[in-house]
């Protein structure tokens, strides 16, 4: 099975070692030109048309999002996105926020069109050619992008981070796991949710919107484990999960967890810990 | 101006969910629905748009006969009126072709949908629309601003960066959840809704367009984390433990 991977910074590595596993031979481009939706659809669609390959694949970044499902449809095809395994004929992604796995099979001719999720595959070296196309009209018009004001918190230099998700409720329930944090000596986060309501900063919100944190413990409380927040924090050398949900995805990531409800066992975690404190450290 | 939202019902989100008997969906009985997410955050930002320019506000939806409650809950919220496509696919490609050929009666001047759904989590829809429809398109949108014949939007890209990018008018966009606040529906709305019109749209099988090019095989529990040592129980004796861990095991604390 003959493979595309189109490319771009983001992720080239991982996208190259995708595709050669998927099948050969493999070419790898680029598209050499600003990017806007319609100009890499078209782009896309000439390069496709004269490599002529089963497969195309993409990193799951933001720009891929943008444009390759409408890249894929005026093929008649569905893009299969985010992929976190397998090889043609059938690939792994997840469905209802992480709560299953779905094992998806391709149907009928190619070219068929899969993204892969970020740091799924390790990242080798990427021989790529860069593809300029003949013609590239847009109707978006770009500005440059920007970044809002600074961030008033630095996440990554935290060795300890207490992240807060849906399960606390309701904004007056916060001091809850702010006495974790401070008891641990930790910076408080979130997850999305919690940050577009309003309740904590944007600055401290920990996911692929937010920030990328690899801390030395991460205590994600009341977190069910989206795959947007899971790319945030994958990093973290120990994971600490509290949910009361048994089957959060969160605890597929977690080296260490409680099952419970987080308004009964935060606060005697916190009691645990001061207990602690008055020991010396082993 | 017209505004559409093509909103999506997916299961409640506390629901327990488990497999069907086929292994290839979830089992809907007696499972409670809503609507999308994302696609709320949609239906806020058109209902606004409406406040800010006037027109109207039609909401979308493609599924079984279930959806007619979630569309009756968006009217109950603001919107004028409800198109209800009857389709029992899941295929990400033959809704949106569905969708697309509603929409192109109504030519609307801008259309709007959540970036994702909260069941298959394809992310896909608006973005083929735009295409089907042959309208400009721009996703994961943060800000919505309409000027004469165009749209300029703030779109969001990775690790806090953003860009603005302005599209002539018609245009499709997909929205990103927490860009405004969602409002309740009054008792007054709700009234309303009851009276407000919801177009039925049944179709044949051949209308549904082509063939799925990609087939849910099977839908599983993911492996089960072997490394993970998860207490439960008694809070205080699972919270002992947990910090006895970290304390001797991890040193971290």
């Amino acid at each position: 099975m003959s493979v595309l991977a189109i490319v771009e910074q983001r992720m080239a590595g991982e996208v190259f070692a995708a595709a050669q596993e998927f099948g050969s031979p493999v070419s790898a481009f680029s598209i050499d030109h600003p990017y806007t939706a319609d100009a890499y659809t078209a782009a896309a669609e000439e390069l496709i048309r004269k490599v002529n390959p089963t497969l195309v694949v993409f990193g799951h970044t933001y720009q891929t999002r943008d444009y390759a499902p409408k890249l894929a449809a005026r093929f008649g095809r569905v893009l299969i996105s985010d992929v976190i395994a397998g090889k043609p004929p059938v690939f792994v992604r997840q469905m209802f926020q992480g709560k299953f796995n779905a094992d998806v099979r391709l149907a009928g001719d190619g070219p068929h069109f899969v993204s892969i999720q970020a740091g799924a595959w390790r990242a080798g070296s990427v021989p790529v050619e860069t593809f300029s196309p003949s013609s590239a009209t847009s109707r978006q018009v770009p500005e440059a992008p920007f970044r809002e004001a600074a961030r008033a918190v630095d996440l990554t230099a935290a060795d300890i981070i207490v992240s807060v998700g849906r399960g606390i409720k309701e904004k007056e329930n916060l001091p809850v796991v702010e006495a974790l944090a401070r008891a641990l000596g930790a910076e408080l986060a979130a997850s999305r949710p919690i940050c577009d309501a309003g309740w904590l900063p944007m600055d401290r919100q920990v996911g692929s919107s937010g920030q990328t944190v690899a801390p030395k413990v991460y205590f994600a409380v009341g977190i069910s484990g989206a795959i947007q927040h899971l790319v945030g924090m994958k990093g973290a050398k120990t994971v600490v999960a509290i949910n009361k949900d048994p089957n959060a995805p969160i605890f597929e990531v977690a080296h260490y967890g409680i099952i419970g409800d987080l308004f009964e066992v935060v606060p005697a975690l916190v009691e645990e810990i001061k207990k602690t404190k008055s020991i010396p450290p082993p | 101006m017209k505004i559409a939202v093509a909103i999506k019902q997916v299961p409640l989100r506390e629901s327990p969910l488990r497999v069907n008997a086929a292994g290839t969906w979830i089992e809907e009985d007696n499972l409670g629905f809503e609507i999308n997410e994302p696609d709320a955050y949609a239906l806020e930002e058109a209902l606004q748009l409406r406040e800010k320019h006037g027109g109207e506000v039609i909401v979308i939806s493609a599924g079984p006969a279930r959806v007619s409650q979630t569309l009756r809950e968006a009217l109950a919220k603001g919107a004028d009126r409800g198109i209800h496509v009857d389709i029992a696919t899941l295929d990400t490609l033959r809704v949106a072709n569905v969708l697309a050929e509603a929409l192109r009666a109504e030519s609307p001047d801008l259309i709007l949908t959540g970036l994702q759904s909260d069941d298959l989590g394809y992310g896909q829809t608006g973005v083929i629309l735009a295409e089907l429809l042959g309208l400009p398109g721009s996703t994961i949108i943060m800000q919505v601003e309409i000027k004469p014949g165009k749209v300029r939007v703030k779109r969001e890209l990775e690790d806090g960066w953003f860009q603005h990018i302005e599209m002539p008018l018609p245009a499709v966009l997909t929205i990103q959840s927490g860009l405004n606040k969602l409002r309740y529906a009054t008792l007054m709305g709700i009234k309303k809704a009851k009276t407000k019109e919801i177009k039925l749209i049944t179709l044949d099988g051949a209308a549904e367009g082509p063939q799925a090019s990609a087939v849910i095989e099977k839908l599983y529990a993911p492996g089960k984390n072997q490394q993970g040592q998860i207490f439960d129980g008694d809070p205080k004796a699972a919270a002992a433990k947990l910090v006895e861990k970290l304390r001797f095991e991890a040193r971290v604390l």
